[in-house]
């Protein structure tokens, strides 16, 4: 109980921080010219000035910033994020919409690097300074050291062109209507080259991270005290060094899940996801504050989100934590 | 009382890989242990001992391999029992309990839980009848509730009730041969005779033949049947522990016993009436932990003490861990800012000077602290560390790297070492080096704190010589903290006892140690390993 109400004062603690990125946020695509009755009038093919600024008293734009600031975060105390003028719905509509293909593309990255980046973590120090250990640990820099995009790129040229196994880009197939199971395994035949290009650089990560705290715990005392009971050496690794070395994983996913995030932007676009970084990207491009003010709040709540789980895992993986509190 | 042997090690030979200080960890050794027996292998660091435990449980670190010999156990050589037999012999047949109860156990697992994995790897019995013995074997090595302690997790138990576990996990399966690697060395003097007793006790119990490793001869006085000594991986002597401690024969093992500290006072010296260091109610509490004054956690580590050191003197501060003797070192030289109280260094009030006006004086009090390794900075080069003092505080470089040098000679270590990086010296040399550091700024007090813990017993005799030394040349004053009564008892001449943040008894280390008014210094004194054999000993010198 006493992490719950730990990790509830964390929680109430990243508020204000939610609050200053928005406003951060604001400013700072005040700076940007143009704006989104500028973006409106080029998609309509230009329009007069009278228009214009019609227009831009029906969005509230002939405030000043600090009105205009003032009257969004009074909406957003109230949960309302607004109304998008570029796609005619309310933000949270639009956000919704988006939202599921990148929980999926995050989850499925995450698991992937996690599990995988463990295995060979484990397989790379029970074997260190052998050949697998300096086989892992070259793919592993490897995959550190290509940037997602041209990652992105190759596995569709070899995957989807090449070989034509797998979709090259989009979330399901538009062209049948699917429903149940074919459906889920549609969307999953879409999700494979996404999820491997955004999870390869987090599982390289994972994996360095597993090798190097696997080899720490397996020369602290307890190690050795396990061995001297007669266990053999799975079990060790199993019952004794396991656990402890994935306490770095575990803190590393809390603070991974932003970057996670960003590199989804990426990826999206490459595969032409309809995901919350390319509608991200998108609302830049068209000056479409609400829906952009409205994923900084999202997202900085799916990271908040996170750490809570993250923080109530690792309560439950060290028992040291509730005791210092 | 001796059996037939239950381990006989013959002619075993352990080879150190390449680059080590010598070939072998151990040379050619041969020694038995009956049933019903302890044998003590005593010996200082590097000697060799504790890489003879783990080459009879077979734990060697990869580089290092057995070269030649024997070690017959139970009817067969262990040095070529193949690794699935040997884990059978592990836990069952040979036990380990290791020296730092601290980080044996696996911080993320129940102490019952590592205890039941014992009959978990090596029995077929069921799960209720694990539990049952796991309660049983906790009751056995006296934990105060054994059923608490059983779920309890390794933090939420104290170093003694820790140890304890671990002699419960080590005699879980009734193993023919326990071997003791340091057990009590990072224990509290009560607690250490509290568990030799509880090792002695069980021991007689089952029969269990043990091998106790220990550098400290007051222990092998306390326990040892028979004793085997070593140094740079041979046996130099090995008899019964009537014949080792009182008749010994080798060279080596005379230095070590001369080495150990006897607990009575040498005769008092005559005191200054001067006094230039004087504490009244320094008072220090922790709190921790808490969100807006809620669940916070106060501690007192130091109560109202107030202590006098004359000129000239040396004054012991003893106590067991978390008697608060460290925080009122850390309050005497500012590192940390005690409540209330006052500090009276030459008249001026140290404990009310602000930070800045510290900074300036530090010079006159400087402190030596107990780890050699970690308290030096291994980047820097000795001399650079001790000249880095006095060129802070406005003398030129080149002045004081020449009185570094001077240093080096005063403190006895070759000048030339000035240029060698920390790591390139012995522990007992770093001590060395951080007794120059402190006397470069030519301090008028000095705080030692556990300064000789750290080190083998013939480098501490040779360590507290020189502090002795440089007070008489140098007309030093020096507190002097320590949780070993015998170093106290050697080098003091008035002593402090701590309980809990409070000083319960003070006085002149004769009054103090040979008349004992407070029952936790009666206590404190009775728990000093081989005691008796320490007076005997003191008595033939």
């Amino acid at each position: 109980m006493r992490i719950i109400g730990l990790a509830g004062r964390r929680l109430a603690a990243s508020i204000p921080t939610l609050f200053l990125i928005l406003i951060g946020v604001f400013l700072l695509l005040q700076l940007a010219p143009g704006d989104t009755v500028d973006a409106l009038m080029a998609q309509m093919g230009g329009g007069d000035a009278a228009t214009a600024h019609e227009l831009r008293k029906f969005y509230g734009l002939d405030l000043s910033v600090p009105a205009q600031l003032a009257n969004y975060l009074w909406h957003l105390v109230r949960l309302d994020l607004g109304f998008s003028s570029i796609y005619g719905k309310p933000v949270a509509t639009v956000i919704m919409e988006r939202l599921p293909p990148t929980i999926l593309l995050m989850t499925a990255s995450l698991s992937f690097a996690f599990f995988f980046g463990l295995v060979f973590g484990v397989i790379a120090s029970r074997a260190v300074n052998k050949w697998p250990d300096t086989l892992i640990s070259t793919l592993g820099l490897i995959f550190y050291a290509t940037p997602s995009f041209w990652f992105g790129l190759m596995a569709i040229v070899a995957f989807s062109i090449y070989l034509q196994w797998l979709p090259a880009g989009g979330f399901e197939d538009i062209g049948e209507v699917r429903t149940g199971i074919f459906r889920i395994i549609d969307i999953a035949r879409h999700l494979i080259l996404p999820t491997l290009t955004l999870g390869l650089i987090f599982l390289a990560i994972y994996l360095r991270i597993m090798r190097a705290s696997m080899l720490e715990v397996l020369n602290l005392d307890y190690v050795r005290t396990a061995r001297a009971k007669g266990l053999d050496e799975t079990r060790v690794v199993t019952q004794h060094v396991l656990r402890n070395a994935l306490l770095p994983m575990v803190t590393l996913i809390g603070l991974q899940a932003g970057t996670m995030l960003g590199g989804s932007v990426v990826v999206e676009s490459v595969f032409s996801l309809p995901g919350l970084g390319r509608l991200a990207y998108e609302s830049v491009i068209q000056r479409d504050l609400n829906t952009l003010l409205g994923i900084v709040f999202v997202s900085a709540l799916l990271v908040i989100v996170v750490n809570f789980v993250v923080d109530l895992l690792y309560a439950r993986l060290d028992p040291r934590i509730s005791a210092e509190g | 009382m001796s059996d037939a042997p239950v381990l006989s090690l013959e002619g075993l030979s352990v080879l150190l890989p390449r680059g080590a200080d010598r070939s072998h960890a151990l040379n050619d050794v041969s020694l038995s242990i009956a049933s019903n027996e302890i044998l003590c292998v005593v010996g200082e660091s590097g000697s060799g001992k504790s890489m003879m435990a783990n080459a009879i449980m077979r734990l060697l670190p990869g580089e290092v391999g057995i070269e030649a010999g024997r070690m017959m156990f139970d009817g067969r050589d262990l040095c070529t029992t193949e690794p699935a037999a040997m884990r059978e012999v592990r836990g069952a047949g040979i036990a380990m309990i290791f020296q730092e109860p601290m980080t044996a156990l696996n911080p993320l697992r129940t102490v019952g839980d590592q205890i039941a994995e014992m009959f978990r790897i090596h029995t077929d019995l069921s799960k209720a009848q694990i539990g049952a013995r796991v309660l049983s074997l906790l009751e056995d090595v006296r934990i105060p509730n054994p059923r608490a302690a059983a779920k309890a997790y390794p933090h939420e138990l104290s170093g003694g009730q820790r140890q304890r576990a671990m002699i419960a996990m080590a005699l879980a399966l009734d193993p023919k041969l326990l071997i003791a690697d340091e057990p009590t060395t990072a224990l509290d003097v009560t607690t250490q005779a509290q568990i030799l007793k509880l090792i002695r006790d069980l021991q007689q119990r089952k029969k269990t033949a043990v091998l106790f490793i220990t550098h400290d001869f007051g222990v092998v006085a306390e326990i040892a049947d028979r004793v085997v000594v070593m140094q740079h991986g041979k046996i130099v002597e090995q008899g019964t522990a009537d014949d080792v401690l009182n008749r010994p024969a080798h060279a080596y093992t005379k230095q070590l016993i001369a080495a150990v500290p006897p607990l009575t006072a040498p005769p008092p010296r005559p005191l200054s009436s001067d006094s230039i260091l004087t504490i009244t109610n320094v008072a220090k509490t922790y709190r921790t932990g808490g969100f807006l004054g809620r669940g916070a956690r106060v501690t007192a580590a130091v109560k109202d003490a107030s202590l006098t050191l004359p000129k000239g003197a040396t004054l012991g501060i003893v106590g067991e861990s978390g008697s608060g003797k460290s925080t009122l070192a850390r309050c005497i030289v500012r590192l940390i800012d005690p409540d209330h109280g006052a500090i009276l260094l030459d008249g001026k009030d140290w404990a009310k000077l602000p930070r800045d006006e510290i900074r300036r004086e530090t010079r006159h009090i400087q402190m030596v602290f107990q780890d050699p390794f970690a308290s030096l900075n291994p980047r820097r080069k000795a001399a650079e560390l001790v000249a880095q003092g006095p060129i802070v505080h406005g003398t030129p470089r080149a002045i004081a790297m020449t009185e570094a040098r001077e240093l080096f000679a005063l403190v006895g270590l070759d000048p030339s070492a000035g240029d060698r990086f920390p790591h390139e010296f012995s522990g007992g040399q770093r001590q060395r080096i951080g007794l120059a550091r402190a006397l470069a700024l030519k301090p008028d007090v000095l705080i030692a704190d556990e300064p000789v813990s750290a080190l083998d017993v013939s480098v501490q005799a040779q360590v507290l010589k020189l502090l002795g030394e440089l007070r008489e040349r140098l007309g030093l004053s020096i507190v002097f903290i320590t949780h070993d009564l015998r170093v106290a008892a050697q080098v003091c001449d008035l002593v402090a006892v701590m309980k809990d943040g409070e000083i319960v008894e003070h006085g002149l280390v004769a009054d103090v140690f040979g008349r004992p008014q407070h029952t936790y210094t009666q206590a404190l004194l009775a728990s000093v390993p081989g005691g008796a054999f320490a007076r005997e000993h003191q008595a033939a010198v």
